[in-house]
């Protein structure tokens, strides 16, 4: 029993795909060729298929329909492999060079263009130089044992980044709340690789924690901690476990949005009367007050430029989300569609907010695009909310309920790939993706 | 307080059942006290009330098991059945006007953290307001909100989410 409940802790962020891999793009992803004598403990052929897929954008290929297992490019059966609908071939050789040393090599090929390179070949009789132009990437690296896990993420990013044009956020990480009343400390801050692999508990608490928001160079939480019976904002420095309080006024200490400078906290503070938007200068503590009305201000967050913080305010009667140009004040109203409109962001794209929405009383993610107005709800599931945005765009992390418990949740930005990650143990909240690291 | 009077009038009294004990001619209707003419001293009792302390615990007692109010969905106005409940709460605290109170804002699941978090302030806020309007002063209340964080109905049902929309006045 004991062993179980270890083992499915550890399984806790594990990623089951519910919804949209059949609109993914073929990939085969082949076993990496091993030269030495201790075989390494992570697959790295594993773990890039398993980013890959979770991407939502690629179907890498099982390995028993693989037609061949060619050592190098060189080896590879063209049409064997068109046959199988395979776009792109990753390849790769890891050779022991020392006590725990590994080069590693990999080449990503395209499948179509390789065809077309081994057909001239054939026609020039091998007497011209056998073009290269299928072969998207080649690298080689030397790297340590528990390096695997991380480099496999780099060659991740490398292929996503060639065969989207989009860069890949593999190496990222994730922070969030997980809350299990049957411990001691029953809220944790936690962060993890943007797969869950590698938790770690930065910080646990008797009483409830908040609104993990990273610092743009990654290196820092803000969040907000109930442990003197009151809310306060804190910074947390991921590395050194230093803490710095940042603000502890009566009544609300919420919501802080670091500014894309780093320099300025976005914050929510009650102590004037009503929930207000406030910034703080964070070297000096300075605030400004940015909202001034008797209605509910709140979930402010800075656009890609940082001249702008999008808000939600009731000010229209139900909340919905609204924009604040700093230099200005300029407040606009921003959705007008579905009884409620919170937790507003911009894409990194500036191009699209993703927001909570409630329609009909159902809360899903919507995503509304900034020029035609068009709003779209991306997820079917229940109580979503939290939407965090990777920092390329390409999937929202939220949170919901899955039964009686709260997970974290993936939807792809067009709303076509799904994938939860299940929590056993506790409400797992609040997710924060990280800026690229 | 009034631990230290029994254990004073029995101080008193208990060499005198002692002695009794001893005697074996002692008549049986006679009292704890020796009431008998031969004594020298004559020992009277006070019928015991409790004392204002006691009084004050009683009553904190009793308004603790009435300490939640509850609110509708989106909503942080005082339904009327509470109002009897946190008028004696207002009077209490007046009459005590050393006794401290933390009203705790809480919201259901639904809807952001953040939001939910407005909400629970503006409920305690709610409970403050009436508060100071029967004569409680300002600086004897303080409030916390914890938004959808502190649920005390994990269900997620109607009825569940309805226990979890409240304010707590805490001592």
């Amino acid at each position: 029993m004991a062993f179980v409940l270890s083992a499915q802790a550890k399984a806790s962020l594990e990623i089951v795909i519910t919804e949209g891999i059949d609109s993914a793009r073929p990939i085969a992803i082949l076993p990496f060729t091993f030269v030495g004598a201790t075989l390494p403990s992570q697959r790295l052929d594993e773990i890039i298929a398993a980013d890959l897929m979770r991407s939502g954008k690629f179907s890498p290929l099982a390995s028993i329909k693989m037609p061949q297992r060619p050592p190098s490019s060189a080896q590879i059966d063209y049409a064997a492999w068109s046959r199988e609908g395979v776009e792109a071939i990753v390849i790769g050789k890891i050779t022991e060079i020392g006590i725990d040393r590994y080069t590693v090599s990999f080449e990503l090929v395209d499948v179509l263009k390789g065809g077309n390179a081994a057909n001239r070949q054939a026609l020039n009789a091998g007497r011209l130089t056998p073009s290269n132009e299928h072969i998207l990437d080649s690298r080689e690296t030397t790297i340590t044992g528990s390096q695997f896990r991380q480099y496999a993420h780099r060659i991740s990013d490398i292929v996503y980044e060639k065969l989207t044009g989009e860069r890949g956020a593999f190496l990222t990480k994730i922070a969030y709340v997980l809350v299990n009343r049957k411990l001691q400390f029953p809220y944790q801050l936690v962060v993890a690789d943007y797969d869950g692999a590698n938790e770690q508990v930065l910080l646990r608490s008797k009483e409830p924690l908040m609104s993990p928001n990273w610092s743009p160079d990654g290196t820092k939480l803000a969040y907000v901690t109930f442990e003197k019976r009151q809310s306060q904002i804190y910074i947390q420095d991921i590395y050194t476990g230093r803490r710095t309080m940042l603000s502890s006024t009566p009544g609300i200490n919420g919501a802080p949005q670091w500014s894309p400078d780093g320099r300025t906290m976005a914050m929510v503070l009650s102590k004037d009367g009503n929930t207000e938007i406030y910034t703080m200068d964070i070297a000096t503590k300075a605030l400004t007050r940015i909202t001034n009305h008797r209605a509910i201000d709140t979930e402010p967050s800075w656009s890609p430029d940082g001249k702008e913080l999008l808000f939600s305010s009731e000010r229209g009667g139900n909340p919905q989300l609204y924009s604040v140009n700093l230099l200005t004040g300029t407040t606009r109203r921003l959705t007008f569609e579905g009884e409620m409109n919170l937790a507003g962001s911009y894409t990194p794209d500036n191009n699209s907010i993703v927001m909570v929405n409630r329609t009909r009383g159902q809360y899903h993610i919507g995503k509304m695009d900034r020029q035609t107005r068009f709003l779209q709800v991306l997820t079917k599931t229940n109580l979503d909310e939290s939407p965090s945005v990777a920092p390329n765009g390409s999937m929202i992390i939220y949170s919901t309920m899955h039964g009686s418990t709260q997970v974290l949740a993936l939807v792809s930005m067009d709303g076509r790939f799904k994938a939860r990650l299940p929590a056993v143990e506790g409400q797992v909240k609040s997710p924060a993706w990280s800026p690229f690291l | 307080m009034k631990f230290n009077k029994v254990l004073k009038s029995l101080l008193i009294a208990l060499p005198v059942l002692t002695l009794a004990a001893c005697s074996s001619t002692s008549s049986t209707d006679q009292s704890d006290v020796d009431t008998s003419a031969q004594a020298p001293v004559q020992v009277e009792t006070v019928a015991q009330g409790p004392s204002p302390a006691e009084m004050m615990r009683q009553k904190l007692e009793a308004l603790r098991q009435e300490n939640t109010i509850y609110f509708d969905f989106d909503k942080a106005t005082i339904r009327p059945e509470f109002v009897d409940s946190l008028q004696a709460h207002g009077a209490f605290l007046t009459a005590n006007p050393s006794v401290r109170v933390t009203v705790e804002g809480h919201s259901d699941e639904r809807g952001t953290p953040e939001y939910n978090i407005a909400l629970g302030e503006r409920r305690a806020q709610a409970v403050v307001q009436f508060l100071q309007n029967v004569g409680v002063s300002a600086g004897q209340i303080s409030t916390v909100s914890y938004g959808e964080e502190k649920p005390v109905d994990m269900s997620r049902t109607e009825a569940g989410f309805a226990k979890n929309r409240r304010a707590v006045l805490v001592y």
